[in-house]
């Protein structure tokens, strides 16, 4: 039970000489509150497993400091910081029964007997392992193995945190779902401070209170989901987050409006002065275009192809060079290969290098 | 589907056949025959039936007594061979460097005892041992340790197994290296998390993660100790008296030094079948073991 702080923490693995572009995770300063449900997004090497392996201890900054409820536990090893993590394959003990294997971290720590068997026996009924405990861990299946992972990493009520590094990627589908709601509820039962690294955004959406988004090194967006939809600050976040992602195409923008191959874009805010060597761009999420008919006034694009998505129907279309998804309204039937393209001005978002900016109003 | 019946594939199975008839079946079925009958020289024979096999496992008998006698020496030789080199070569493969330039020297040095052939082993330690040029021999003795392997049944017993241990220990531990090498970090990663001490690693992820390559190396050891005969040969001749006589050298005294080819075929049988079922033993176990781990993999 701890808040978290992150102070300029940095980390390279070939050493704090190396050049800070080439740091596997590039100087971060930011909290963790204590019982937040965090998740870690972000593509494979961008740094959110080393963020973990360092809040854990399994790894030694480079830079910076972590603390946990202010006092400083950087130097201090895994063992002596109050930390939990379940590791992406399951990691169980071979020669111990499942109650061993739940009981291991509390034993190891010395608490009496009887706490220890009352622990176990709560989160084994939590994760539906009540009835295997006195059964051999090795001859269990992969998910069942990753449930005792899981319960390891949740057997200890006093922990600052505990930290999940991909923990469901071995298990099924649909499996992963219950495991997924499981430990949401988890997460309200026993008020722990949750930090969950995933790359898949379906499981980073449903996990967490706030998703931290990560690219190349670096925090891009921290915030709701619905923060991250609706107001990606980068636009890595944008098409990272959202299925199709968002539509980012240059343009020139000037006050209140944005030009594209020559057709112009009403916006909700007006952008001056925005700097004439950057690169200017717009983006749009495709569920705020809309697919009409071409009619004087509106963009028009060439359509693609059209993807049924069974609830929603998505039109790729491409605007001289560039590709643009929209939404396709219900009922309405495409009339050739061109189309207009209705934007909702709310929704249009400015980025400068990459970065959101916001206009005036 | 019909298969086509060529009977010429015979003729492939052919060669194989002669080279292991030759070999080992012929020679094999002259022991048999040997150990059925006695001889007094000049090629002649006379039919003993079962009754050298009946002498071997009597132990009031002198060919049962010595054989019995150079049994319970060899098993008790293998048990203290088995009980020094495993677990010295587990705590040599625990110790050794994981990663570098370090590596590569400690698999050269460790691989250097089992390089060398068993009679020069034997040789190295003969000499080795002697009071009064060998190094070791001298500098015990003028220690206050009266310590001579030609004269003394202890030191002679001492001398075989420390050079055993010396020869061996490197494969046990060559054997461990490779099975500690082949756990994921994460084992020991969930151990810091989860508070292990030092001693829990070991029993609770190193020794279950070794115990495939230690089942192989605590059967290879025990096969090559209960056939040992070239060290000890070159060191002690089984002395003094016949305390380290074990099974091959009482097997060698009695077929070449007495010439007494009847108990000897007899004598090689019981040892040949001895060793056979330990192979299959090794031989049951070890693919028990693999069946097990492809079923969980088919779990999985």
């Amino acid at each position: 039970m701890a808040r978290i702080d992150l102070v300029d923490l940095a980390h390279s693995y070939s050493g704090n000489d190396a050049a800070l572009e080439s740091f596997a995770l590039k100087p971060i300063s930011m909290t963790w509150r204590q019982g937040g449900a965090y998740a870690l997004l972000g593509p494979s090497g961008c740094g959110k497993t080393t963020l973990l392996n360092l809040i854990s201890g399994i790894v030694t900054p480079s830079r910076g400091k972590i603390l946990f409820d202010r006092v400083d536990i950087t130097p201090l090893s895994t063992q002596k910081r109050n930390i939990a993590q379940v590791f992406q394959f399951p990691v169980i003990y071979d020669t111990m029964t499942v109650g061993q294997n739940l009981a291991f971290p509390l034993k190891n720590r010395g608490v009496p007997k009887v706490e220890i068997d009352a622990r176990v026996a709560e989160i084994a009924g939590l994760l539906d392992l009540a009835p295997f405990l006195t059964r051999k861990a090795q001859r269990l299946t992969a998910d069942a193995k990753q449930k005792i992972s899981l319960g390891r990493g949740l057997v200890r009520a006093d922990v600052a945190a505990v930290l999940f590094d991909e923990p469901l990627t071995v298990i099924d589908p649909e499996l992963k779902w219950q495991l997924r709601s499981k430990l949401k509820a988890l997460h309200r039962d026993l008020d722990l401070t949750m930090i969950y690294v995933t790359h898949d955004q379906t499981e980073a959406l449903t996990f967490a209170d706030t998703v931290v988004v990560m690219h190349d090194g670096r925090v891009v967006q921290s915030g709701t989901p619905a923060e991250l939809f609706d107001r990606p600050a980068h636009t890595f976040v944008g098409y990272f987050i959202g299925s199709p992602g968002m539509n980012i195409v240059p343009a020139e923008v000037r006050g209140r409006e944005a030009r594209i191959d020559g057709h112009t874009i009403a916006l909700n805010r007006s952008y001056d002065r925005l700097p004439r060597e950057a690169k200017i761009e717009i983006g749009v999420r495709p569920e705020f275009v809309d697919v009409a008919a071409p009619a004087a006034g509106l963009l028009t694009a060439d359509i693609e192809r059209i993807d049924d998505l069974g609830r929603v129907r998505f039109a790729r279309v491409r605007i001289g060079d560039a590709k643009f998804a929209a939404r396709v309204p219900p009922g309405f039937s495409v009339p050739g290969n061109a189309a207009g393209l209705v934007f909702d001005p709310s929704h249009v978002h400015v980025y400068v290098d990459s970065l959101l900016v916001e206009g005036t109003a | 589907m019909d298969k086509t019946i060529n009977q010429r594939a015979w003729f492939l199975v052919l060669p194989v056949f002669l080279v292991v008839a030759f070999s080992a079946i012929l020679p094999l079925m002259t022991v048999v025959n040997y150990s059925m009958q006695d001889t007094f020289g000049n090629n002649q024979f006379f039919w003993n039936g079962v009754g050298w096999f009946r002498e071997l496992l009597d132990p009031s008998t002198d060919l049962g007594e010595r054989f019995l006698a150079s049994l319970w020496r060899n098993l008790f030789f293998s048990a203290v061979i088995l009980a020094i080199e495993v677990p010295l070569g587990i705590v040599v493969a625990l110790s050794m460097p994981r990663q570098g330039w370090s590596v590569a020297a400690c698999l050269v040095i460790l691989a250097l005892p089992l390089l060398i052939p068993w009679n020069v082993v034997g040789t190295i330690w003969q000499i080795f041992g002697r009071p009064d040029i060998g190094l070791l021999g001298y500098v015990l003795n003028h220690l206050g340790f009266n310590y001579n392997y030609v004269s003394n049944d202890f030191d002679a017993w001492a001398t075989v197994i420390v050079m055993d241990v010396w020869h061996w220990t490197s494969l046990v531990a060559l054997l461990c290296y490779a099975g500690l090498k082949s756990i994921p970090d994460a084992y020991y990663q969930a151990a810091q998390i989860d508070g292990a001490s030092r001693w829990a690693v070991f029993t609770a992820i190193q020794l279950p993660k070794m115990n495939r390559v230690l089942l192989i190396a605590v059967l290879l050891r025990f096969m090559d100790s209960f056939m040992i005969y070239t060290e000890p040969f070159v060191v002690t001749g089984g002395g003094p008296g016949n305390s380290t006589t074990f099974v091959s050298i009482e097997l060698v005294k009695i077929a070449l030094g007495q010439f007494d080819l009847g108990k000897a075929a007899a004598l090689s049988l019981v040892y040949n079948l001895i060793i056979i079922i330990v192979c299959w033993v090794f031989y049951t176990v070890m693919t028990n073991a693999g069946a097990e781990r492809r079923t969980n993999k088919g779990v999985a």
